[in-house]
């Protein structure tokens, strides 16, 4: 069949599936009534996948790990705070850093939808928007943990937060041992997008 | 209303299966529904409240075996159905069978993309009235909700907590799903004991975002 510089990544030869069908009649559908700009679904998607995402987030770990002034913003107005190394907008309007200390490990959830902080951990991954995860991450959120690789002991607190407002929330990990000498670039390395959602943590 | 979207603390869904090394988007049409979903957006013909009452509304069995992007895109050809913008058989085909109404918003252009999305839109609003709990003090969640889209997660109704922060006044959800743009109320974090939620052991505590009208003093 015809390939149109959407599709050219399908299957050489093969029809479109019946969700890629109507997508492409729901996109050229609301092009032709004057909704919405074909160049404009481009731009949002080359946002999306190549402009924002979790290395933003490790950004803003690093320098909270580093600065204590920093540390001490992220704390009191997250937004202002990440908005200051360029990181703001949709999805993540209204930030608030948790930290997880020696005594609490912080865990975002969003039972009712699929609410995650855009600006600092790009789009969420298929995991987090799904059942499985959503149903149980409030009510065994050790076992859940575990199944990530994730051993909290006892006697410290898991906190499971549940996004059901506009607020966005960012999980500052613990910084690991060792990291002492490390320059900040170095440590937003180890800095990965599951412990900053905190089902994991940073290790080296 | 407990739809099938509410989904905290129901049994059954099976193990949370992480995929290594997982893709931003698993198919070309993801990124194109991504794309018109937040496009469409700004012909302003729904709040982003009207847009989650949609995806709940669908049936259980089509909510939990469609993927997130099929239930995005199944709620707003509903809601352009509802609002008389297309038709059953423009969506069928793809094509225009004539002119649309005058839309609220309008259409967005490539180059606003970068700037709109790096802008957002705040969600709240200049403080009314008195903030009525402060943190520390003790509340207990309604034991009933209302019919309608609600942000009070079903295993949180009627339930003791304890207010951990005042987050400001925000656009209610509620009213929002209604249509109502302009009503707000104050919104809190509660941190819930997980042994009062469920019967398990252990400080372990969960902490969900909740307006005022969900909470009753104690």
């Amino acid at each position: 069949m015809a390939h149109d510089g959407h599709d050219h990544d399908e299957h050489e030869g093969s029809e479109l599936s019946p969700i890629a069908l109507r997508v492409k009649a729901l996109e050229s559908l609301l092009t032709e009534k004057g909704f919405i700009d074909p160049a404009a679904v481009d731009a949002i998607i080359e946002t999306y996948e190549h402009k924002i995402g979790p290395r933003n987030g490790t950004r803003v770990v690093a320098r909270a790990w580093t600065d204590p002034s920093f540390a001490d913003w992220l704390k009191r107005d997250a937004t202002a705070a990440i908005a200051s190394l360029g990181y703001t907008g949709r999805q993540g309007e209204h930030m608030v850093a948790l930290f997880n200390t020696p005594e609490l490990h912080n865990m975002v959830v969003c039972t009712l939808c699929s609410c995650y902080p855009w600006p600092v951990l790009g789009l969420p991954p298929v995991w987090y928007k799904s059942p499985p995860y959503r149903s149980r991450a409030v009510k065994e959120p050790r076992e859940v943990l575990r199944e990530f690789g994730v051993i909290v002991p006892k006697d410290k607190e898991v906190r499971v937060w549940d996004s059901t407002a506009e607020i966005r929330y960012l999980v500052i990990p613990e910084r690991p041992d060792g990291t002492g000498h490390m320059s900040e670039d170095e440590l937003a390395a180890l800095v990965t997008r599951d412990s900053m959602i905190g089902t994991g943590v940073v290790a080296i | 209303m407990r739809g099938p979207h509410d989904l905290g603390g129901v049994d059954g869904f099976g193990p949370v299966a992480p995929e290594a090394k997982e893709p931003i988007f698993h198919a070309p049409w993801e990124k194109r529904a991504l794309g018109v979903v937040l496009a469409n957006g700004a012909i302003n013909e729904w709040t982003i409240d009207q847009s989650r009452a949609k995806r709940e509304s669908l049936s259980p069995v089509a909510y939990w075996s469609m993927s997130y992007y099929e239930i995005w895109l199944a709620a707003m050809a509903e809601l352009l159905k509802e609002r008389g913008l297309v038709s059953l058989s423009e969506l069928a085909t793809g094509h225009s069978a004539g002119n649309a109404r005058k839309i609220a918003g309008r259409k967005l252009n490539a180059s606003e993309i970068p700037a709109v999305l790096a802008g957002g839109s705040s969600y709240m609003h200049p403080a009314g009235k008195q903030a009525r709990f402060s943190v520390g003090d003790r509340i207990m969640t309604v034991a009933q909700t209302h019919g309608g889209h609600t942000r009070l997660p079903g295993y949180a109704t009627g339930k003791p907590g304890v207010i951990r922060a005042v987050r400001g006044n925000f656009s209610f959800a509620d009213a929002s799903a209604r249509g109502d743009k302009a009503a707000a109320d104050w919104l809190y974090s509660v941190q819930f004991k997980a042994s009062e939620l469920w019967s398990s052991d252990g400080g372990d505590t969960v902490c969900i975002d909740l307006w005022e009208p969900y909470l009753e003093a104690t």
